[in-house]
């Protein structure tokens, strides 16, 4: 694997079917733990009206956005539905329990 | 020529199925070894994995030992058991044990792994065993007499194998299991509550989300204390909470030890001397647990051994339960990520779950549950990664559609049914029947309903009633007109919420299996409306699934368009005191809140506060003696007031303080949709109680309650329930219409909708009738006597919660 990898914390200090954010200097990441323990980061900002992805239901690998029930795909950050957007996304894997992102020069 | 010494160390599965390959069938150069073997246990070599049956009394020690001395003699292996290597000597090349020291030209560790145990209180009590070895199995057949008690702690492979065994032995057994599902590494949540419910039927009590905080007891176990507060008397308790590789040896010998024993390709550690495999090694970063690995690490360690080359490849395993009865299947991959599908197969009649993991044309995985009759093939698919867009239509049915079968058309699966076979078991209607019905003019599902009453009862076949309609009308079949509660499912509101109660579902995975639904995890839309109808029906038994809840609702204060919240204290029925006042300004002081506003039901806002603050402003509220004024919940949110009697010249009657009472009374219950009141101390209504929820108006005679108005995107009068001489029946006719409007409304409709659905009038029945107006009044106490808290008290205590998991801004602001 390539690129630099950042330890944000256990992967058991965020919630099943939920969310924490990572600061950095560019706003939050939003890093989101499925039913199944997958794990994904995308900036937590909603193309629409710039809602905090980070508190939507999360479903699948989907979540819907708080604020005015946009639904993204976690896996591409693409809006789904009749709504059209895209959410940057960032690498992100477990390994030992701990989560790590790859957010190259923002860590 | 001399021959070369070879030290293994643990007896487990692995080595011994390595000394087999090494010396049963390794050539001419297998003859080259001059072995002992060391192990700690006073035994040689067992089939661990069938000390299960061993436990439940389907077999005996001496059926599952794999090599006996016999065996040992033939195969010239100088046996030592029960003695302990205490040291190895990397530079001399010995290893230290009390019976001296035994020399080697090469070493195999096997020392396999060891039991986690918790670190709580009274972990060490007598009483308290793990589940790992013959002695802990013998523990736990001694303990298990019939009417014992026994608890044990983690619900994954081990636990459950431990828990059923002792309770086919007579035990009570209690499963408690931190995770929200059983076996959450091997099971989805859908698979993991088949699982509960085959488990709790055969009497075993099955506690997820439960976390160890102690074990009680004086002289030996009694009890075990749950974080929740929870005890489970105990006469034992077995903990089989997960295992790690044992590495002390490794470790104090300086070799390179990761997780486990840091092994290449050739299970040959840092030390060239040194080989290691089983549940002790860590190859490519990866640890091992089940036998299928371990035996080909086995394999090729002999080669190596041997001379030869080979190199491991960990394949894909896949995991079965050893309870007899009990039918799961899982194999590869089935977490969620980029790129993959899913393919669900429900059949909630049989307990039937299926799900396999697509990731383009390639099969990843499979859960089954119920049925695993075709794990094997679906397992081979997974593991040859073979290209299946041809079959993927049938896939899920298993080998005999793709081997050419009819074409899964769910219409035609219906279309050959015989006349005779029963669609609706609940009423004994028969498709001929309905087919009849429909015939004879019956061309809605209600019609049919009202005609065969096919359906009417737990309604699960309601989707096959409506396949045999439309093959019946064909064209002229319109699907009901009430839409389904999402895209989820094809059920209605009302559907799913009067089968939640006939059929006694009790959590999500319970209702997504039991009414068929078409996703895995349901959407944003299903899961909140589920989770509401659930704590509504079954207060004492189902626990709030705060995950399930919109934003609001989990963070307990109302998020405002950038993110920030807004918090509202109670002031109940609108009435202040200066101490709050002051509490009220200097936290937004403290918490620089930008705005402080009175809101429309007589309550102070503080406008964006920050989430990491939320828990430190609702502590210093606590303090103050406030609690949350739940202005974000579906639930009650505030009873607005007039001053009444008590300095009002018109005033008739105590509408402050009947206004207070009810909030006291009902504060803390979850609705539909949100609910608010008002009570206005005489006719001309200061208060607004007219376009309320429910609205109070006191006269000279008593209290008038009016219900169903609204002031929002629509706007309308309420209606009057009925009038009432005393406050204590306007208290209790108030909490008795909340709870029918709990019971039977959907969710996110307000009161007003729901009125105009079901009629006044039939409120009004309700409501007259003294029995039933005190049933729901009980009802109602129950429910508060479990949300009726603060959630501000029990959240600030964890404010970890609320911050970032990380903060990577601080070396740019240096």
């Amino acid at each position: 694997m390539t690129g630099t990898w950042t330890l944000v914390g256990p992967l058991a200090d965020i919630p099943r079917q939920g969310a924490r954010v990572v600061k950095t200097r560019n706003g939050c990441i939003a890093v989101f733990r499925t039913a199944e323990d997958e794990v994904f980061a995308l900036n937590d900002s909603c193309p629409h009206k710039g809602g905090p992805l980070s508190e939507g239901i999360v479903h699948g690998t989907s979540v819907t956005c708080p604020l005015h029930a946009w639904v993204f795909d976690l896996n591409s950050g693409t809006a789904q539905g009749a709504d059209v957007g895209q959410v940057p996304t960032w690498p992100a894997r477990v390994e030992g329990g701990q989560v790590y992102l790859d957010i190259g020069q923002l860590g | 020529m001399t021959k070369k010494k070879l030290v293994v160390i643990g007896a487990g599965m692995a080595s011994g199925r390595m000394l087999e390959h090494l010396l049963e069938g390794g050539g001419p150069e297998s003859k080259n070894w001059d072995v002992t073997l060391f192990n700690g246990e006073p035994r040689g070599n067992y089939n661990r994995l069938m000390l299960s049956p061993v436990l439940s009394g389907e077999k005996t020690y001496e059926q599952i030992v794999t090599h006996d001395d016999d065996w040992y003699e033939a195969q010239g292996i100088a046996c030592r058991f029960g003695e302990q290597i205490t040291q190895i000597d990397r530079e001399r090349q010995v290893v230290v044990s009390k019976g001296g020291e035994t020399p080697y030209d090469a070493l195999v560790i096997a020392t396999g792994s060891a039991p986690f145990i918790i670190p709580v209180q009274g972990k060490d009590l007598p009483g308290v065993c793990t589940y790992r070895d013959l002695e802990d199995t013998n523990a736990m057949i001694a303990a298990s007499r019939p009417g014992a008690k026994a608890v044990v702690i983690g619900g994954g492979l081990l636990g459950l194998e431990a828990a059923a065994g002792m309770a086919a032995r007579g035990a009570e057994v209690t499963v408690i299991h931190l995770m929200g599902h059983l076996m959450e590494r091997q099971l989805d949540p859908s698979a993991g509550y088949l699982l509960q419910k085959d488990l709790e039927r055969r009497g075993i009590r099955v506690h997820c989300k439960g976390a160890t905080k102690a074990i009680l007891g004086k002289d030996r176990v009694e009890a075990v204390l749950l974080d929740d507060g929870t005890v489970y008397d105990a006469d034992l308790v077995c903990m089989a909470v997960g295992i790690r590789p044992e590495v002390r040896l490794a470790n104090d010998a300086h070799l390179e030890v990761g997780r486990g024993i840091v092994v290449n390709d050739q299970m040959q550690t840092s030390d060239l001397a040194i080989y290691a495999l089983g549940e002790c090694v860590e190859h490519e970063k990866q640890l091992f647990g089940l036998v299928a690995p371990l035996y080909d690490q086995a394999k090729i360690l002999a080669e190596t051994l041997n001379g030869n080359t080979a190199a491991f490849q960990p394949v894909q395993t896949a995991t079965k339960l050893k309870v007899t009865g009990v039918d799961l299947f899982s194999a590869g991959d089935f977490a969620e990520g980029p790129g993959r599908e899913d393919i669900v197969f429900r059949d909630p009649g049989r307990g039937v779950y299926k799900r396999l993991i697509l990731e383009g044309d390639r099969l990843l995985g499979a859960v089954m549950y119920g049925d695993t009759a075709d794990g094997s093939w679906f397992f081979d698919l997974i593991k040859q990664g073979k290209d299946v867009s041809d079959i993927r239509d049938t896939l899920i049915f298993g080998p005999a559609f793709a081997a050419g079968g009819a074409a899964a058309n769910p219409l035609a699966a219906v279309a050959a049914l015989p006349p005779e076979a029963e669609i609706c078991g609940c009423n004994g209607v028969c498709k001929g029947k309905i087919i009849q019905a429909v015939e004879g003019g019956a061309t809605t599902l209600d019609a049919v309903r009202a005609t065969t009453k096919a359906s009417s009862s737990c309604g699960t076949c309601t989707g096959l009633v409506e396949k045999v309609m439309a093959l019946t009308l064909g064209d002229s079949f319109t699907a009901n007109a009430n839409p389904p509660m999402c895209k989820c499912t094809d059920h209605t509101h009302e559907d799913v919420r009067r089968m939640i109660k006939a059929q006694g579902l009790k959590s999500i995975p319970a209702v997504m299996q039991e009414l068929g639904w078409k996703t895995v995890g349901g959407c944003a839309s299903c899961r909140p409306a589920l989770n509401y109808y659930l704590l509504a029906d079954w207060p004492l038994e189902y626990r709030d699934d705060r995950q399930s809840r919109f934003v609001n609702e989990r963070n307990h204060a109302n998020i405002q368009k950038d993110g920030t919240y807004s918090v509202v204290p109670r002031m109940w029925g609108g009435v202040t005191t200066p101490a709050e006042l002051r509490a009220i300004a200097d936290a937004a002081d403290k918490y620089n809140v930008p705005m402080v506003k009175v809101t429309g039901g007589q309550r102070i806002d503080l406008l964006g506060v920050k989430k990491e603050d939320l828990p430190a402003i609702w502590s210093d509220f606590n303090e103050a003696g406030m609690v949350s004024g739940h202005a974000y919940a579906k639930g009650l949110r505030t009873v607005k007031t007039c001053v009444g009697e008590q300095f009002c010249r018109f005033g008739t009657q105590d509408s402050t303080g009947l206004g207070i009472k009810l909030e006291k009374l009902l504060w803390g219950s979850w609705t539909p949709a949100k609910v608010k009141l008002g009570v206005s101390g005489c006719p001309r209504n200061c208060a607004e109680a007219t376009c309320k929820d429910v609205g109070v108006v006191c006269v000279d005679s008593g209290y008038q309650i009016s219900v169903a108005g609204a002031a929002g995107m629509d706007v309308k009068e309420t209606e009057l329930l009925c009038t009432v001489p005393t406050e204590e029946e306007a208290l209790e006719v108030i909490a008795a219409f909340a709870q029918l409007y709990r019971e039977n409304a959907r969710y996110l409709h307000r009161i007003y909708k729901w009125v105009a659905k079901v009629g006044l009038d039939w409120c009004k029945d309700q409501i007259a009738d003294r029995a039933t107006r005190k049933a729901l009044y009980d009802r109602f106490m129950i429910s508060q006597s479990v949300y009726q808290t603060d959630p501000w008290a029990e959240l600030a205590e964890r404010p970890a919660d609320w911050a970032p998991i990380k903060t990577l801004t601080l070396e740019a602001a240096e």
